[in-house]
């Protein structure tokens, strides 16, 4: 890190509170009164998964990310060791 | 003409209630016949704002309720004779409020003053749904800080869907008053720029009140800082902004930013794209 960079990165955080506010308010703008479709996707997969294989909500993790361009949502269902087996 | 007047939000502390007692006395310092009146039910301060906290007698929700007259409620300033105070209750909650009273006390104001100024409560529960109901010009204030400009953008959403005006398709009249403004630290990059906050929030602006002592000040002592000291640089700002609502051209000479006056009087003449 040169004193440059200390001068000028601890200093100059107002274009990323409007780069954060810009990406945000492009997806808050788009939801206007929706359901987040995150939310809505994650729980039809979810019963979707739920009608072939037993979960365990404990053991399922959502991540979603929100981007200026894409966003991403990720869900990791941990099946149980039984579920591939067949009957 | 009477004028509606909704001073909101969506987020607390930003200074609605200091803003809607300095844009009332403003307006009435410029000659016009006003009502202020405060829609934060259970939490009422305009009072104390006004220097009126000790003659209180009725309040909103009596004349809503039928327990009083509107004229026994309304509080005539001391010191400008066409100020009005309607306060609001202290021990009720927002839930005394009805939309069919709120309309009633509305109708009857603007029959008696040229401007009817709500001051709204914070959030985007009833009662500040109810303090823009009936808005024809709504000032979102709001400062240069991530979580006021996103609860701002709400609101702006709120005005646009559910109001009077919205509903009918008509116009309504929505400007940015950015408070709290820092100029050097603004020019510095610690905090975002007027035109930052414009192009996010995409409304017009009213006006730039800057980061001022004067503020707390004139809170203290019950007076609206237009009143108590007029050469304040927030007083000013204050002052041109209701220039502006009246229809004025002003250009902000030193009232925003005393160094960089042409930049910030340049952004007054940008529309922003409705």
């Amino acid at each position: 890190m040169n004193l440059l960079s200390l001068f000028n990165r601890n200093r100059t955080t107002a274009p990323v509170a409007r780069d954060r506010l810009q990406v945000l308010l492009a997806h808050e703008r788009a939801l206007d009164g929706r359901a987040d479709l995150a939310a809505v996707l994650q729980q039809e997969i979810m019963e979707v998964i739920a009608r072939h294989i037993p979960i365990d909500r404990d053991k399922v993790m959502v991540k979603l990310e929100r981007g200026r361009h894409v966003s991403t949502l990720a869900i990791d269902v941990e099946m149980p060791e039984t579920a591939l087996a067949r009957d | 003409m009477s004028k509606v007047m909704v001073v909101t939000s969506g987020k607390g502390g930003v200074g609605k209630t200091t803003s809607s007692a300095a844009l009332g006395a403003a307006l009435a310092q410029a000659g016009q016949s006003v009502v202020l009146v405060d829609f934060d039910v259970g939490l009422r301060n305009l009072d104390l704002i006004l220097g009126a906290e000790r003659r209180v007698v009725f309040d909103l929700v009596n004349v809503i309720q039928g327990d009083a007259k509107l004229p026994q409620a309304l509080i005539r300033d001391k010191r400008l004779e066409t100020l009005h105070l309607l306060p609001a209750s202290q021990t009720r909650d927002k839930d005394a409020l009805t939309a069919d009273g709120v309309e009633r006390v509305i109708d009857e104001l603007r029959q008696r003053f040229d401007w009817v100024l709500c001051d709204s409560p914070a959030g985007i529960e009833k009662g500040a749904t109810l303090a823009m109901r009936h808005a024809d010009v709504a000032v979102v204030v709001t400062n240069p800080e991530v979580s006021s400009v996103r609860d701002s953008d709400r609101i702006i959403g709120m005005l646009d869907s559910k109001t009077v005006r919205a509903e009918a398709g008509e116009k309504l009249e929505k400007h940015l008053l950015l408070t709290r403004y820092d100029t050097a630290r603004a020019a510095r990059g610690e905090m975002m720029k007027v035109e930052d906050v414009l192009e996010i929030l995409a409304i017009p602006l009213l006006g730039v009140v800057p980061e001022s002592p004067d503020v707390l000040t004139a809170s203290n002592l019950g007076a609206p800082v237009t009143l108590h000291n007029p050469a304040a640089p927030a007083a000013k700002a204050y002052a041109n902004a209701v220039r502006r609502l009246m229809g004025e051209d002003v250009r902000d000479e030193d009232a925003a930013a005393p160094k960089r006056g042409g930049l910030i009087s340049r952004l007054f003449g940008r529309r922003a794209a409705a």
